[in-house]
């Protein structure tokens, strides 16, 4: 029973590194450049949505829904203002980009006086309820969490599926010159990429911020949800939430059974095996270079 | 405007390429020599903390800048050393042979690294370098017997076979020996097979390959050299503040470090001492300014994060050279005075290369 419910917990926050791990994964496979600023932007959606809640005084469900939208529409902003001016420049220079918008942001959140240096809770309408199921305790925000992560997979699985923009968005991240000869709009697709991957990013705040706190710190996240994109291998969508999965089980299983200070390195353990064992993550895919 | 007329193919390797480098490096090396006794106490100090993230910018300029390869947990690096320095001086063993070891148990670590670094690269060796860097600084907190846990560890005076260093102007010396034999050390790299062998590596991993370079050999030698020069600079680093403890070393250290040289200039030895200068004379500007601002900006706790994040997106997109291209720009305007054209640096197009494909 403890180990079930050990296994819950971590699937919940294994849900958490997955969301985040899409956002990465969505736009390495659109642009190929790897955003270190997915943490901030989860940051941002959970201000955003305290803001909504707090000062604005708005229904829960419309505090989520327009901080979601707000996110997505800063997402687009951002990739126009300061990635796509330097599309095609080294991979490197982009990181180190990311990470100055990252600074940046949380440098600016922390500026706003009597927010940003506090720790606030969420008031969500399920918050500290349990139910009760046979022996198990299953907390409501975690149950929310996995249910949330699971419909939200569903509709991006439709969105690439079926729509045509989704079928676009595979085609210019298979091949951007031969997308673009399609009459594709390469450019404005990677906007929109960088809108959806924000969007994710503020669910991931939003559903994480009633189990943690909310606060300018709590990006650094983002850095446990690398291992997850590179445990799932880097170009795969369902390889993020399984990689999240896998990540978040293995910590809660070793924050139980191993001794003090292994759960906080455990995901960086288990990425280097990866790395080592496997380079290309359990669903990557591998190709060649042809000279 | 200066031309150089070649007799001899030996000019085309030589360290000081005419009479205006020898001039002017001179007059840069008796300043520093001179320095002890032309700046106070503090801002001597703050040219010791400039030579020693300038040892530390070296070694990653020569992996990132050099070969290609990016680091995200070069404070691991920097914290071997330092912690090596830190239980060997406390041991009483004399501070040549302790730097050696310190250096030394940097660059194994940094070959144990580099061998993931064969398999992986781009992105997945950020992430294998950035894990690391973790685990390092977790290993660090938690063997408590060897390196003091959280509560850090005390270090000693360093000891030349019984001379001991009180002094900050002895110390001084000590670094500005150190740094300048490490970028001798690293000029002197760069002009050799192996120096030429790195640069190809980074230019295009397949083509170095078809001409004959040993991809896993040099890769391996670039992280244990870039290591054995963080190892260097952490036991200075670990001197200088006379206490360490593991979060000095965590990953907020690696992405300075990283900074410091995409802010000098990726791919110039300049551009390491410049990052380093930059990186230590912000947080003093950044106070300087402080009190003129308005409260609510001014005395705000992240202000220094936004001025920093703001100069990195900065230099990346208006000036991805760095400080050093800019004085290039500034230098050939001079030289060329006034036939300088506005698209003498322009930045290449270039279609984006696809990472996916090894």
């Amino acid at each position: 029973m403890q180990l079930l419910q050990l296994i819950i917990s971590g699937i919940a926050q294994g849900c958490i590194y997955g969301l985040i791990a899409l956002g990465f994964v969505l736009i390495y496979k659109a642009t190929e450049t790897v955003s270190f600023a997915q943490g901030e932007l989860m940051m941002l959606g959970a201000f955003g949505g305290l803001v909504c809640m707090t000062l604005l005084g708005f229904p829960y469900w419309l505090a989520v829904i327009s901080s979601i939208a707000g996110m997505a529409l800063f997402g687009v902003l951002l990739e126009r203002l300061v990635i796509r001016p330097i599309l095609g420049q080294p991979a490197f220079s982009i990181v180190m980009l990311t990470i100055g918008v990252g600074y940046t942001a949380r440098g600016l959140i922390t500026m706003i006086p009597g927010i940003g240096t506090e720790t606030h809770t969420l008031p969500v309408p399920y918050k500290d309820q349990i139910w009760n199921v046979g022996a198990l305790v299953l907390n409501v925000e975690q149950m929310v969490v996995i249910g949330s992560t699971a419909i939200l997979c569903l509709v991006l699985f439709a969105l690439f599926r079926y729509s045509k923009l989704g079928i676009a968005m595979q085609a210019s991240s298979q091949n951007q010159l031969a997308a673009y000869y399609m009459g594709i709009p390469v450019k404005r697709l990677n906007g929109l990429v960088w809108g959806l991957a924000s969007a994710v990013a503020a669910i991931a705040g939003l559903l994480l911020a009633p189990i943690t706190f909310v606060h300018a710190n709590m990006g650094f996240i983002g850095l446990k949800a690398f291992p997850a994109a590179v445990v799932g291998g880097f170009g795969s969508l369902p390889g993020a939430i399984v990689g999240g999965l896998v990540i978040g089980i293995v910590e809660s299983l070793a924050g139980f059974y191993a001794p003090d200070g292994i759960k906080d390195i455990a995901a960086y353990v288990v990425v280097l095996i990866m790395l080592m064992v496997k380079p290309n993550g359990l669903f990557g895919e591998k190709l060649r270079k042809k000279v | 405007m200066r031309f150089i007329f070649k007799t001899d193919y030996g000019q085309d390797i030589k360290l000081a390429k005419h009479g205006g480098h020898v001039f002017w490096y001179g007059a840069l090396m008796l300043l520093l020599v001179a320095a002890p006794w032309l700046f106070a106490e503090y801002w001597l100090a703050q040219l010791t903390f400039i030579l020693i993230y300038a040892i530390a910018g070296l070694g990653l300029m020569l992996l990132a800048g050099f070969t290609g390869l990016f680091s995200l947990g070069h404070a691991a690096f920097l914290g071997v050393g330092a912690y090596t320095q830190a239980v060997m001086t406390n041991a009483g063993v004399p501070f040549p042979i302790a730097l050696a070891c310190a250096a030394g148990l940097s660059a194994a670590v940094g070959l144990v690294i580099g061998l993931p670094a064969l398999r992986v690269k781009g992105i997945y060796l950020g992430m294998a370098t950035l894990s690391f860097g973790f685990i390092v600084e977790e290993v660090f907190a938690r063997w408590e017997k060897v390196t003091g846990g959280n509560s850090g560890i005390h270090i000693k005076a360093p000891d030349l076979f019984g001379w001991k260093l009180n002094s900050g102007g002895e110390f001084y010396f000590l670094c500005l020996v150190l740094a300048v034999g490490s970028t001798l050390a690293i000029l002197n790299l760069l002009r050799s097979p192996t120096g030429r062998a790195f640069v190809a590596i980074r230019d295009s991993e397949i083509s170095a390959q078809s001409m004959g370079i040993h991809l896993a050999r040099y890769k391996t030698l670039s992280f244990a050299l870039s290591a054995a020069l963080a190892g260097i600079a952490g036991a200075l680093y670990a001197h200088k503040l006379q206490f360490i403890s593991p979060e000095q070393f965590n990953i907020l250290q690696s992405i300075d470090l990283l900074l410091m040289i995409v802010v000098g200039g990726v791919g110039s030895v300049h551009g390491a001492f410049l990052g380093a200068i930059f990186l230590i004379s912000m947080p003093q500007a950044i106070a300087l300014v402080k009190d003129y601002l308005p409260a609510a900006i001014g005395q705000a706790p992240g202000l220094q994060g936004v001025v920093y994040g703001m100069v990195l997106i900065a230099f990346v997109l208006f000036e991805p050279l760095g400080l050093y291209g800019r004085w290039l720009k500034i230098r050939t305007y001079l030289q060329t005075f006034p036939f300088y054209r506005k698209g003498m640096f322009k930045r290449q197009k270039s279609f984006q290369k696809s990472d996916r494909l090894k």
